[in-house]
């Protein structure tokens, strides 16, 4: 049997995340430097974009089905996905670093016996092996490391593997369904929250800090949001003040963020800020204080008023939408 | 019963990382320990079912790591904790070893509930929690932000991207525990005192050697100083420009 590097890969309500594609091209891109196969596995019931996979030179799908699987349940999940693994002889397994993926990887792990790396940002084949970095610190500093288990397990953190396209080939999906899950542990319901798009998972992020004033300033920040098809985040400062919720909370107490664009308003860029945004590609800061330390890892910076420059930017930026 | 809630210490937030000269590790000199920011929420907690469910339940704080995690620990004591261990290693990183030592020692203390923190702001990995139930064969919700315990069974909310997952299942269980939770008390005088009386008992954490090899701990590539494109709107067409044709992001 070939060894295998396996993409797990991640549905919600029935479609397959942009992560996962992610995913599978980095399974593509290191089988090919090791010379093995990549394969994907998705869990879950009826999903409809399977199909896309083949963009990504992925040949082979194993999707493990049951009616009861459509949501979450780590100890179906890790079961099925394990046995998978086991009996297909999967020496790599790529897992999104996303919120199932973390409650997910390790609980596979265990099963496999398997080492195991969260949060990559890059994954380089050396000598026939993988060397991967990921930030520790709250990426105040970076860590380079090797598995030395037989299995290994990775987890990518989003946005920051660009999935490459190859020439379209077809895949082969084959369905199998799964008996009797294991639903000991078992997500029930999913509550949404009222933001439309969440910092973990935006390709741009436009934040707000205390040089906003007030909670009712925020529309600013939410308008130049909407025309750039970004997520809302937020400093500790005004998280705490109860102006926005913690989930929107950028840094180290909150969450680590690594977008195309992160656009920084009256924030003025404490360690602990930073840590959680300095992974971004590109850096705005928009504050009225020239030394504002926000400048030091902004690439491009306004040294002024946030009250008159986000709504000049939200309208310039509609102007050339349209 | 009896509830274990998982403790680690980490560098203070503020800290600026300096790399050691072995370039594994950070140079631990001036750097000030405190406990890992979640790891509040875990203990809370507890404490809360302690009180909820009463009779004779008890909450052990255990930690791996060398003699300074003592403080860390007896700050737990301070807030309410019973018992306090630690399994003593001196330069354990990795998650696995470290999940290993504790699993063992929750399941010779016969912890049906446990706590951890979602996340130790150290190393990040937040799986701790996940390895342990892994290995105890315990359920496990992570990233718990309301938690209810009735009888065996449990509801928990848990946080993920764009909303809340509301998860159910049964002791015996970990919880890993996310900002938002409770609001950790504050140790009271007479909690610090009575902690300072309590013996914290220690163990050698069970030898196992991990899988992971450290090669290399660096900085990140510092950034140039960006540019300062304006004081006031004037500056806005330009930025946008840079954005879209220099940065290509827009
Ligand atoms: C344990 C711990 C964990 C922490 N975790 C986090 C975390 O995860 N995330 C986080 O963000 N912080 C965190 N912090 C807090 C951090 O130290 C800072 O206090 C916080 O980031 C400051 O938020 P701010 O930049 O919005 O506010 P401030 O520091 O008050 O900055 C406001 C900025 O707005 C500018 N300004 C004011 N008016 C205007 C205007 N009209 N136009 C333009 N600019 C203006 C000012 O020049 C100033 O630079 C943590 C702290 C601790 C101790
Ligand atoms: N050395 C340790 N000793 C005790 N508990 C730990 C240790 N390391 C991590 N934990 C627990 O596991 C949680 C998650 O840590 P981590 O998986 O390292 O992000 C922490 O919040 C702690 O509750």
């Amino acid at each position: 049997m070939a060894e295998k590097i396996l993409a797990v890969l991640e549905q919600r309500e029935g479609s397959l995340k942009k992560v996962s594609f992610e995913a599978a091209s980095v399974a593509v891109n290191i089988a090919n430097q090791l010379g093995l196969s990549a394969e994907a596995l998705v869990v879950g019931s009826e999903i409809n974009n399977l199909s896309e996979l083949s963009k990504f030179g992925i040949s082979k799908l194993t999707h493990l089905r049951h009616e009861q699987l459509n949501n979450y349940s780590p100890t179906a999940y890790s079961d099925v996905i394990a046995s998978y693994a086991n009996e297909n002889g999967a020496k790599v397994l790529i897992f999104p670093n996303t919120a199932m993926g973390v409650d997910l990887a390790p609980r596979v792990a265990v099963k496999l016996n398997s080492g195991i790396m969260m949060d990559c940002m890059k994954l380089e084949v050396k000598d026939n092996d993988i060397v991967a970095t990921r930030p520790v610190y709250a990426g105040k500093a970076l860590i380079d490391l090797k598995l030395k288990s037989e299995i290994k397990i990775f987890t990518i953190r989003p946005n920051v593997f660009k999935p490459q396209t190859v020439n379209s080939t077809s895949v082969d999906i084959e369905v199998r369904t799964v008996e009797n899950p294991n639903l000991k542990t078992r997500v029930t319901a999913f509550k949404k929250s009222e933001g439309k798009l969440d910092v973990a998972e935006a390709d741009i992020i436009v934040s707000g800090g205390r040089g906003m004033k007030g909670p009712e300033n925020f529309h600013l920040i939410e308008e130049l949001a909407e025309v750039l098809g970004a997520a809302v985040g937020a400093s500790r400062a005004v998280v705490d003040a109860g102006w926005r919720q913690h989930r929107e909370q950028v840094g180290q107490t909150g969450k680590t963020v690594s977008p195309s664009l992160y656009i920084a308003c009256g924030i003025s860029g404490a360690i602990q800020h930073l840590a959680g945004m300095s992974s971004s590609k590109y850096i705005v800061a928009i504050n009225k204080d020239k030394d504002a330390p926000i400048f030091n890892v902004a690439d491009y910076g306004i040294a002024g008023d946030v009250f008159e420059i986000l709504p000049a930017l939200t309208d310039e930026i509609k102007k050339l939408k349209s | 019963m009896k509830i274990a809630v998982c403790i680690s210490q980490v560098p203070d937030t503020a800290t600026r990382i300096k790399i050691g000269a072995d370039h594994k590790s950070i140079d631990p000199s001036g750097v000030t320990f405190i406990i890992n920011p979640y790891d509040e929420f875990a203990i809370e907690e507890a404490l809360k079912i302690k009180e909820k469910i009463g009779g004779d339940s008890l909450v052990y704080v255990i930690s791996v790591g060398d003699d300074s995690v003592k403080e860390t620990l007896r700050k737990a004591l301070a807030m309410g904790a019973d018992e306090a261990i630690l399994l003593k290693a001196s330069n354990q990183k990795d998650s696995f070893g470290i999940a290993k030592a504790l699993s063992e020692e929750i399941k010779n203390l016969g912890c049906e509930l446990v706590f951890t923190g979602k996340q130790s702001v150290d190393f990040d990995s937040g799986i701790t929690g996940q390895l342990i139930a892994e290995m105890l064969d315990y359920n496990c919700v992570s990233v718990v932000v309301e938690f209810k315990l009735d009888g065996n069974k449990i509801i928990a909310e848990r946080e993920i991207e764009g909303g809340r997952e509301i998860v159910e299942t049964e002791l015996p269980a970990v919880i890993t525990a996310q900002k938002g939770l409770n609001e950790p008390r504050y140790a009271s005088l007479k909690g610090i005192m009575a902690a300072k009386k309590k013996i914290i008992l220690e163990k050698p954490a069970i030898d196992f050697n991990g899988f992971t090899e450290i090669l290399n701990l660096h900085l990140p590539p510092s950034k140039q100083p960006g540019r300062i494109l304006g004081t006031d709107k004037s500056a806005v067409p330009e930025l946008v420009r840079l954005l879209r044709e220099e940065a290509k992001v827009i």
